[in-house]
Parts: C-alpha cells; structure tokens; sequence
C-alpha cells in the first residue's frame, strides 16, 4: 500500500508566491484531479512532485515505495512537451525512452497497439500528427512501470477516441495499484478526489 | 510533347525511363573514345605525360561550374515560375557538382605535384575551385538541414543564385590576391592555339563529362521524386486510422 | 549501463540524421582553415609555421559552435526533465551526452585535418601530431564547453554567450595543444612535456564537465 503526500508545500517562481501551506495525499489506486484557473500554480505543483522544481518550504514523501530511490525516480511526468524527436523513427523513440528510464519495462509493439500507432511503427515521429506524438508519449508510461504518475493537461490533443483509450489507460493503472496525479481543465473521466487551487493573490 | 508535359513528374519518370538507357551507352561509349584518344594523345615538351591529366581536370572543372550554372536556372524555376521539377532538379544538381568539382580539386593537385613539390599550392585557379566546393557542401548542408523538402527549396535557390552572382567577384577577388603573392600559376589552357592532337581528345571528354553529368543528374531526380512520393505515401500511412 | 549507452546511441543517431548538425562542424573546420591564407598570404612556408595554430583555432571554434545545442534540443522538446527525474545520475548523463557529441561532432574534425594539412602544406609528422593533439584535447574542449551549453539552457541564451563564457576556459587547451604540435614540428621542447599536460587537462574536464553542467541544469529548470 503506497501513500504519496506532501505538506506544507511552498513554490516560489520568479519571485512570486506560486502557492503556499499546500498539502495533498493520493493513496495507491486514487486519482488526485488538480483543477484551478490558470496561474494557479498546477503545473508548478506537478513539478514540484516531479523534483524538477525545489519548493522552498515543506516536503513530499511516498510512503511504501522503494526506500532507495527518490519520489521522482519513482514517477512518470507527462508534460506539455512530447519528449519526442522528430528525426527518429517511432519505435527508435519509445524504445530509447525504455532504455534509457529503465527498470521494469513491457514489450515496445504492445505498448504502441495500446495507443493505435501500431500502423506507424517505422516512421518518423515528424510525420505525427499532434495527437498521435500525444498517444505515443503515452506509450511511454507503458512501456516502464511507474507507480506515480504526474500529468500535465493529458487528455488535450486527444481525440473523443484516444480520450476513452487513455481513460482505460489510467483505470488498469489505478487498479494495479498505481497513483495518478494529473492537472486538467476538463473531466478526467475516472473517479478522481478534485483538489481546486486557488488563483495566486 | 512540350516543356509542360515534362513538367508533370509522372510523364517525367515515364520519359526519362526510356531515355536514361540511351543516355547512359551514348555516355559509355564516349567516354570510352576519349579516354582512348587521351592516353594515345602525345607527351608534352615541357610536362611530359603529366599533362594527360588535362584530360579528366578540365572537363571536371568545367562541369564544376556548369552545374551551378543548372542550379541557378533551376533555382529561378523555383522562385518564379514555381516549377514542380525545378527544386527537384536543383537538389539532386548539388551532390553531383560537388563530386565533379571535388574530381577537379585532386586532378588539378596531382597535376600541379610535379611542378610545385607539394600537393597544394594557393594558386587562384585551384583555389577558386576550393572555394567553390565549400559552396556545394554548404548548399547541400542546407538541403539536408531542413527536412521539408518544399521549405528547403526557397532557401536553397536564394543562397544558389546569390552565389551565382557571388562567384565571379570570389575569382576575381582571388586572382587579384594571389598576384599581389607572385603568381605560381602551372595549369594553363592554351585555348584556341592548343594543338589538334590535345584539342579533340579534350573536346571528345568534355562531352563524354557533359552526357554523363545529364545521365547522373536524370537518374538522381527520379530517385528523388520517388523518394519524395514514399514520403508522403508514409505521411499518409501515420494519419490514416487504425482499423 | 543499457540507460546510457541507449542515450549515446540515440544522440548520435540524431545528430547524423537530417537536419543533425554532425557534419556541419566538419565543414565549418574547412572553411575556417581555408580562410586563412587569404588573411596571411599564400606563403606556403609561412603557412606551414603557422599551420598547426590555424587547425587548432579552427578545431576550437568548430567544437564550440557546435555545442549549442547540447543540451538546448532535449530542453526544447521536454526530453531533459525527463533525463533528469531518470534514476541514471544525472553527473553520467551530462557525460553520456557529451562522449556522443564528441564521437559525432568532434572525431569528424580529428578524421579532416590530414586533408587539412595538405592545405597548408603541413608534412606527415606535423600532421600527426597536430591529429594526435587535437585526439587528446578536443575532448577537453567538449567536456568543458558543456558546462556552457548548460549554463545557456538555464539562461534561455544560447549562440554568442555560450562562445563568451566558453573561449576563456579553453585557452589552456589551446596554449598546451599548440605548443605541442609545434615541439613535434620543430622543438626545442619535447613533445612529451605538454602533451601529457594536455591530456591532463582533459582527463580533469571529464570530472570538472559533468559534475559543472548537472549541477548547474538541476539547479536552473523551472
């Protein structure tokens, strides 16, 4: 049973108080659905979890996962950006990604059939359109197992079809035991505990 | 059969299929008497069989500079007239003058050995011709840099027709200072008053180079146009739905 | 090990692919080198005095150029906060990048300078030895230079600073490099004497780069 929490959480970016005294808790098999205006600091909070940000005060703890690694190391982030490179072929881009993150990984074709870029294999990831480079960033959470996954605005770039794909994507996750933390604007489609953040003063 | 039927890239690849043969013996087979006529051509006085290197260096460097010439009419194709086979043709045109122009380079040095000692020397002649090899490999440096082919072409063709007028101020400004250093110009063309017996064979190479550049260059755009439609048959296969 | 080797892999194959800027640095070797004479003169035996200089400064500034984009590409694209959340320590990451960059980037210009050479009028020990200097130190010119291409990601500037806060901390490659290849060409010095140093230099980049560049990109993302 895994618990990811943090307390007292303060973020700030440029000078500017993003947020402050925040706390949130996601035990295994929840989703956290971050929602707010813009400006809220969302985005700021993911990657506060994500270690990509250090929060000035306050700390973040994942509570019965592996002593040895750090909550980041623990974690997959998807972001704005695709982490994807244009030049390489589909397959050359999840597979390097599988290489390179490590640990406990699945079989590269069945991850891209999970996300209907089977067809699409071989090509460049330049021939993408921007929802399948959004579909094959997903694979990405596929191909290595992560408990925690931290998602920025998942759903945008989908189509109606790619969001019912993903939706059961996140179910089979929570149900292994997974914890999804993700900030959004729309519905996530799963049963997910709403945190709002409030607009920064 | 008119300019704009050619212009089409289907009935380009159905004609120049029936063509390139042809191309390719008439280039054999020159190609062949010229070489023959070269080496029975006589020794000269001064350079003695040296000079037989003539042969392969003028033509080379004569193609080196024709070919720019190919690619800034097909450059103008593009900017104007908008011509579907113009940047094709001006793509493929780089590669080929860089290897002709890159045969001038190590001809015109082998050739210049004997008289200077060593395989280099800053003479104006070989060093325009350096210099115009760094313009080709910039050139395709350029069209490979840019994975779009359509957004590559414009600013291939500027930079192609910049530098077609850009070379003849490069030689006149390189032969202006290698005299300012004492020239040590080796390799001259006597031109007009070259003998019969080195005017023919050279004459016979440079059209067995000039049919051979045609045969490269035609072979080389229907690789690309083909290559060009497996692109977007594959653009086609990413966004077509899984069933 | 997979992790890094996987990353050298896909760096270099980036880099000789379309629009990959491997080659690129080759060609600004060329052109750099071959400006030369028309500043100093097409004195042959001039040109063989000051022929290793000149393959020197124009390895450093093709090395240099080239850096750039480092660590910028993988910033653009999200891949370098995904690199850095990795379990591979970031320190071997920034060291993967950079040993990729250099067998794409930097042993081309090590394989150009014999043509180079001929160019100058250099002879075959002379070659040799400014081959085997530039061996030993570009390295040190990438391992160090990536602590620029990091800085430059972190500052969102690239290009000109990054050649600003770079050139500096390349001199003593520069000056050791040089003087080398010269004590090969010509003495009084040994050959051995600065070129151990310089291999020293780069053996101290390789733990100066990383650990620099990693620090720097952990404490500057936002």
């Amino acid at each position: 049973m895994m618990r990811l929490s943090g307390k007292d959480l303060r973020c700030v970016r440029g000078g500017r108080e993003v947020f402050a005294g925040l706390g949130f808790a996601a035990p295994s098999g929840e989703a956290l659905a971050i929602t707010g205006p813009n400006g809220s600091g969302k985005t700021s909070l993911l990657r506060v979890i994500a270690g990509l940000l250090v929060p000035s005060e306050g700390s973040i703890t994942l509570d019965g996962g592996e002593a040895e690694l750090t909550v980041a190391e623990q974690a997959h982030y998807l972001g704005h950006r695709d982490a994807l490179k244009p030049g390489l072929s589909v397959l050359e881009n999840l597979s390097f990604w599988r290489d390179f993150l490590g640990g406990e990984a699945d079989d590269v074709g069945q991850c891209l059939t999970s996300v209907s870029l089977d067809h699409a294999t071989h090509l460049p990831a330049a021939y993408l359109s921007a929802g399948q480079r959004r579909r094959l960033s997903i694979a990405r959470l596929l191909v290595v197992r992560r408990p925690v996954w931290l998602l920025d605005e998942p759903t945008s770039a989908l189509d109606t079809k790619g969001q019912d794909v993903f939706v059961g994507l996140m179910r089979d996750h929570l149900t292994r035991g997974g914890i999804v933390i993700a900030a959004t604007h729309t519905p996530l489609g799963i049963d997910a505990t709403e945190m709002r953040m409030r607009a920064a003063p | 059969m008119s300019l704009i039927d050619l212009a089409n890239p289907t009935r380009f690849l159905a004609l120049t299929a029936r063509v390139l043969p042809w191309l390719a013996g008439a280039t054999a087979i020159l190609l062949l008497i010229g070489l023959y006529q070269s080496a029975m051509a006589p020794d000269d006085y001064q350079q003695g069989a040296t000079v037989k290197i003539m042969f392969i260096h003028v033509p080379n460097a004569w193609l080196s500079m024709f070919v720019w010439g190919i690619m800034s009419v097909a450059s103008l194709g593009t900017l104007v007239w908008r011509h579907p086979l113009a940047d094709v043709a001006a793509k493929t045109a780089a590669p080929i003058g860089a290897a002709f122009t890159f045969l001038a380079l190590v001809t015109g040095s082998l050739w210049g050995r004997p008289m200077w000692g060593t395989y280099w020397e800053w003479d104006a002649r070989l060093t325009s011709v350096l210099i115009l090899f760094l313009m080709y490999l910039g050139l395709i440096a350029l069209w490979r840099a840019v994975e779009d082919p359509s957004r590559a072409a414009r600013a291939a063709a500027v930079l192609t027709l910049v530098g077609a007028i850009n070379i003849p101020i490069i030689k006149f400004s390189v032969d202006w200072w290698n005299t300012l250093h004492q020239p040590a110009s080796v390799i001259r063309m006597g031109g007009p008053t070259l003998d019969n017996a080195f005017l023919i064979p050279l004459l016979v190479m440079a059209i067995a180079f000039s049919l051979l550049f045609i045969t490269l260059h035609l072979a080389a755009m229907r690789n690309e146009i083909l290559r060009r439609r497996v692109r977007s048959l594959q653009m086609m296969q990413a966004n077509q739905k899984a069933a | 090990m997979t992790a890094l080797s996987a990353l050298i892999r896909r760096d270099i194959r980036i880099a000789l692919r379309v629009g990959g800027g491997a080659l690129i640095g080759v060609l600004f070797f060329l052109t750099v080198t071959v400006l030369m004479p028309f500043a100093v003169g097409p004195d042959l035996a001039l040109l063989t005095r000051l022929g290793p200089a000149i393959l020197w400064l124009g390895a450093l500034l093709a090395s240099l150029l080239t850096l750039d984009r480092l660590f910028m590409a993988d910033h653009e694209d999200g891949s370098l906060d995904l690199i850095v959340m990795s379990r591979t320590p970031l320190e071997l990451a920034c060291a993967a990048k950079a040993l990729a960059h250099w067998l794409a980037a930097g042993l081309p210009l090590i394989v150009a300078t014999p043509v180079l050479g001929l160019l100058l009028n250099l002879d075959g020990t002379a070659t040799l030895a400014v081959a085997l200097t530039l061996l030993a130190g570009t390295p040190a010119l990438t391992f160090t230079g990536m602590i620029g291409a990091a800085l430059a990601v972190t500052l969102h500037r690239g290009g000109l600073l990054l050649a600003v806060l770079v050139l500096p901390l390349s001199i003593p490659v520069l000056i050791f490099g040089v003087a080398a290849s010269q004590a090969a060409i010509t003495g009084p010095l040994s050959f051995g004497t600065p070129f151990s140093i310089l291999c020293a230099l780069s053996l101290v980049s390789f733990v100066v780069g990383p650990f620099a560049a990693a620090a720097s990109l952990r404490h500057g993302l936002d």
